[in-house]
């Protein structure tokens, strides 16, 4: 595979703040690559440092063959100059101008001929699902319609990589899942690379190729395909990312582990070496929760119903988890408890992670609002 | 860039935006900061060293320390009665059920747009001690021994000003009273509070910061105010500063002794105008209450019974005194044969309108420098100004604080400071000598008139952002293609309404002209004061009927486009 993208190394401070202290990327030809992270974690600045918007402190960013970025050595492409297109979160179409002119205009800087720019202009225009309102304003059109403007004007001068900041967040849900997989189609049908920035998980699984995970200090976690990322994160802070995350810790004692302070033996395969400390982690919805039978036994702490599902807090021996169960199953399974109850905790899938890793993403899992 | 990312070409914008920010330094340092500085300079450096003392001699010297008292008499004499006007009027259009409220908040409006150097020679033809209409009236068929009321006087010089300025009060308490909350002074009425207890705690206390800051405005206007003064007050040798800076320059030619007064005297004014800024600003930050929201709300109104009809026949009397009496003395007197003779048919026509509109050459002269001079100021400060705010709205840049600075400055910087430091800039002391001419005075213009140029061209340039600039280069255009392509258009609206913010006032413009104008390059402004000064009072209200209508005609047209801009 070849690479288009190849970050190496980059810095990026904001007076003191450090946003990107030497890191290393690099996207393949022709794939969609989705930098997936908490907002605030630097992945915008990281999408403007290859566009050419912002320059790097150090380091290197390669655009095909070509250096574009490298302040060592004196290299620096102007925006205009790297040959990309790109869809900004807020659409940035320019309400002076029609939606023939907004998406025919990197055509007219290239002095490309009125006849190939009007036939051009009007296919690309159709590809977007937007034919017949080529002499539109913008300010006529709605949201979703001035996106698509947006991403036939980044299409129209086919440029090899396409970078995609948030396009989609400013569009209502029935709208955002729509273009997703438009998006999709559209970057598989024209070959082109795209790179695309977002902190809304459900998107880059159903766009990506390959997703890297970037946490609040701008360091990337993991890099893997949507599979990968969702069945084997590589640490709690990927694993709490992508969902409602459980930990519970647990501690090795003998050949076994249990949890918390208690004796009660988690019944799971091992973790892969051998330190004393871990957790579990898991989704609410790999946990089932039963009056009797195999498991861990716990109390019930808190049982809150929430109209379509039943909240319950359980306590194992000290250590705290929290489930859910739609109210009509809790009804017909009879699995109705009260505060104080006892129950019965087992699991449909696990997770092994190290009790170090868990530590400094607390703040994330707040966010989220899991428990540990 | 359809072949993709082989083979890009460095391409660096280099340049363009090193130009703009270089052009924008220059254009600030030599308009604004040089004369400013040079001020400065001048009244504190003499003879090759800093000197102190000699700044005090100069301001105890009896005719600059009376100026000094003169101006601080009428700024709060002015201040104190165009601040009670305001507040008044501004009550009774909000919070009363006083007929025509629309109607009447349009009407004390109005002297905004009149100059008032052409409403106190309206007075002066009104209320001069034996020559004024009003006086003549009372003297001739009333039997009165004396004058009723002598306008050259004190008295006299701070009620024009305050028929003037206290819209400058009017509007801002007019506004804080439109958006109070009305839930606060309901409450209190719910609690048991009768109106006068809600409106002496509640409402007053909420409002006063825009009252004060309303007031505060004004005192700095009155300050720095020339026309007025020079109008009614050298008569009976009643000197503000402007008018002596004016007079000192005017009569000695610029010799050193009155640069030096007239400097030492600008930097009086600056001082305190910025003391008035800081304050205004003070106030305004610390008063800035939650309470008063941005949007709408329909106030309580107070029943106003018995006392509806006699408030509303004083409105009425005071707009057709202040407003309207004045501007049809200033027309009638500008249709007589000769100053002094009755106002008869047989005496009025249209022949002196006719006579400096198309024979006078005095008249033509400064109506058309008037008109080329703002015009070109206009463009010029347009262009400037666009180029500034982008540099200060957009661009990231060290020190650009200090370029926001300057060009706000002349905000704050009298037209007679500004003048005179014009003078001492462009008089051939560094190189060019402009003074006599036509240029002087656009160069004054343009530093007078460019915070305006800011302040619209930054609002319009704040709502553009900067990612439909960012598409822009990331399409291929070059930054100088941005600034033609997306930037220029879209800021088209922002650049009109600058150019009109200047052109118009620019046409009734005294202050700054007055102290630079040589017999070729009068202004409109001017040649209606020089006029006057020299006995010719029908064609200088002539001619000061013709600036009436242009200003109006001028400013209806605006608020259409700009209602039209609004509506669409």
């Amino acid at each position: 595979m070849e690479e288009i993208i190849k970050i190496e190394g980059i810095v990026k401070n904001y007076g003191k703040h450090k946003v990107h202290d030497g890191l290393d990327l690099s996207v393949q030809k022709g794939e969609c690559f989705t930098l997936l992270g908490p907002s605030g974690c630097g992945k915008t600045v990281l999408l403007r440092l290859i566009a050419g918007f912002e320059q790097p402190d150090a380091g290197k960013i390669s655009i095909g063959d070509t250096v574009v970025t490298d302040p060592a050595n004196g290299v620096n492409f102007s925006p205009d100059s790297r040959g990309i297109g790109m869809v900004f979160q807020d659409y940035a179409v320019w309400p002076h101008m029609t939606v023939f002119d907004n998406v025919t205009y990197p055509l007219k800087l290239a002095g490309t001929s009125k006849d190939e720019m009007a036939a051009r202009g009007m296919e690309t225009i159709e590809m977007v699902g937007m034919k017949g309102l080529d002499k539109r304003l913008p300010s006529e059109l709605s949201g979703g319609q001035q996106q698509r403007v947006a991403l036939a004007r980044a299409l129209i001068a086919k440029p090899s990589l396409m970078l995609l900041d948030e396009p989609l967040t400013n569009l209502d849900a029935n709208l955002r899942e729509e273009m997703r997989f438009e998006i999709k189609e559209l970057q598989r049908k024209l070959d082109i690379t795209v790179l695309y920035i977002t902190h809304d998980q459900e998107v880059a699984l159903a766009l990506s190729d390959r997703i890297a995970i970037m946490d609040d200090r701008g360091k990337i976690r993991q890099i893997g395909s949507p599979w990968d990322i969702f069945e084997s994160p590589a640490d709690p802070f990927v694993f709490s990312f992508m969902g409602i995350a459980n930990f519970l810790p647990v501690k090795r004692s003998g050949g076994d582990y249990v949890v918390g302070n208690g004796a009660q033996v988690v019944n799971w395969k091992k973790p892969a070496d051998n330190s004393s400390d871990w957790v579990a982690g898991f989704r609410p919805s790999d946990v089932e929760i039963t009056h009797g039978g195999e498991g861990l036994r716990g109390t019930i702490k808190r049982a809150s119903f929430l109209g379509a599902t039943m909240d319950y807090l359980v306590d194992i021996d000290g250590a705290h988890l929290r489930t859910s169960v739609e109210t009509h199953e809790a009804l017909a399974k009879d699995l109705m408890f009260k505060d104080g109850e006892g129950c019965v905790i087992s699991f449909h899938n696990l997770l092994w992670f190290d009790a170090e890793s868990l530590k400094g993403i607390e703040k994330q899992l707040e966010g989220k609002g899991a428990r540990a | 860039m359809s072949t993709g990312a082989k083979g890009l070409q460095q391409r660096q914008n280099f340049g363009v935006a090193q130009v703009i920010l270089f052009l924008s330094i220059a254009v600030l340092v030599i308009v604004v900061a040089v004369p400013v500085l040079l001020i400065l300079f001048n009244a504190f450096w003499v003879d090759g060293h800093f000197n102190l003392a000699d700044v005090i001699k100069v301001i105890s010297e009896p005719d600059t320390y009376q100026a000094l008292i003169n101006s601080l008499i009428i700024s709060a004499g002015t201040t104190i009665g165009s601040t009670i006007v305001g507040t008044f009027f501004a009550w009774l259009v909000t919070r009363t059920d006083l007929p025509y409220k629309g109607f009447m908040k349009a009407m004390f409006l109005v002297p905004f747009m009149l100059p008032s150097f052409i409403g106190a020679m309206a007075w002066k033809m009104l209320l001069s001690p034996r020559a004024g209409f009003i006086n003549r009236f009372f003297m001739r068929d009333l039997g009165f021994d004396g004058p009723i009321f002598n306008i050259y006087s004190y008295a006299g010089i701070i009620l024009v000003e305050i028929m003037y300025l206290f819209p400058f009060v009017f509007i801002q308490v007019c506004g804080a009273l439109e958006r109070m909350d009305p839930t606060l002074e309901e409450s209190a009425r719910i609690s048991g509070a009768g109106l006068f207890t809600i409106t002496r705690k509640i409402t007053i206390p909420l409002v006063l910061p825009s009252i004060l800051s309303g007031a505060l405005l004004i005192m700095l206007y009155s300050m720095a105010h020339f026309g007025t003064v020079a109008v009614l007050g050298i008569e009976n040798g009643i000197f503000n500063i402007p008018t002596l800076i004016y007079q000192r320059i005017h009569q000695s030619a610029g010799s050193f002794a009155s640069i030096r007064t007239g400097t030492v005297l600008a930097t009086v004014l600056v001082i305190t105008a910025a003391f008035i800024i800081w304050l205004q600003g003070k106030i305004l930050t610390r008063g800035h209450y939650q309470i008063i929201a941005g949007k709408s709300f329909r106030p309580m109104e107070l029943k106003l019974r018995a006392l509806k009809a006699p408030l509303f026949i004083f409105c009425l009397a005071y707009i057709a005194f202040t407003i309207v009496l004045p501007t049809v003395v200033i027309f009638l007197v500008g249709g007589l044969k000769t100053y002094g003779l009755p106002f008869t048919w047989e005496n009025l026509s249209l022949n002196n309108y006719k006579f400096i509109l198309f024979d006078y050459k005095l008249t033509k002269d400064a109506i058309w420098n008037s008109v080329t001079l703002g015009f070109s100021a206009a463009v010029i400060t347009m262009f400037a100004g666009v180029m500034i705010s982008y540099v200060i709205v957009k661009m990231k840049v060290r020190g650009k604080g200090i370029l926001e600075f300057l060009g706000m400055l002349p905000f704050s910087v009298p037209g007679s400071v500004i003048a005179l430091g014009v003078i001492l800039a462009w008089s051939g002391k560094y190189g060019v000598n402009l003074y006599n001419t036509v240029w002087i005075i656009l160069v004054a213009y343009i530093a007078r008139y460019m915070a305006f140029s800011l302040r619209a061209n930054s609002a319009a340039l704040e709502q553009v952002h900067d990612s439909l600039m960012e598409a822009a280069r990331v399409c291929g255009a070059s930054m100088w293609q941005t600034l033609r392509d997306i930037v220029l258009p879209l800021v088209k609206p922002g650049m009109i309404a600058a150019f009109f913010l200047i052109f118009l006032p620019s046409l009734r413009e005294l202050t700054v002209s007055i102290m630079l104008y040589s017999p070729t390059t009068r202004t409109i402004g001017v040649a209606i004061y020089t006029l006057n000064e020299d006995g010719e009072t029908v064609m200088s209200a002539a001619l000061a009927g013709i600036a009436l209508i242009l200003i109006v005609v001028g400013q209806t047209l605006i608020n259409r486009f700009t209602a039209r801009k609004g509506a669409k």
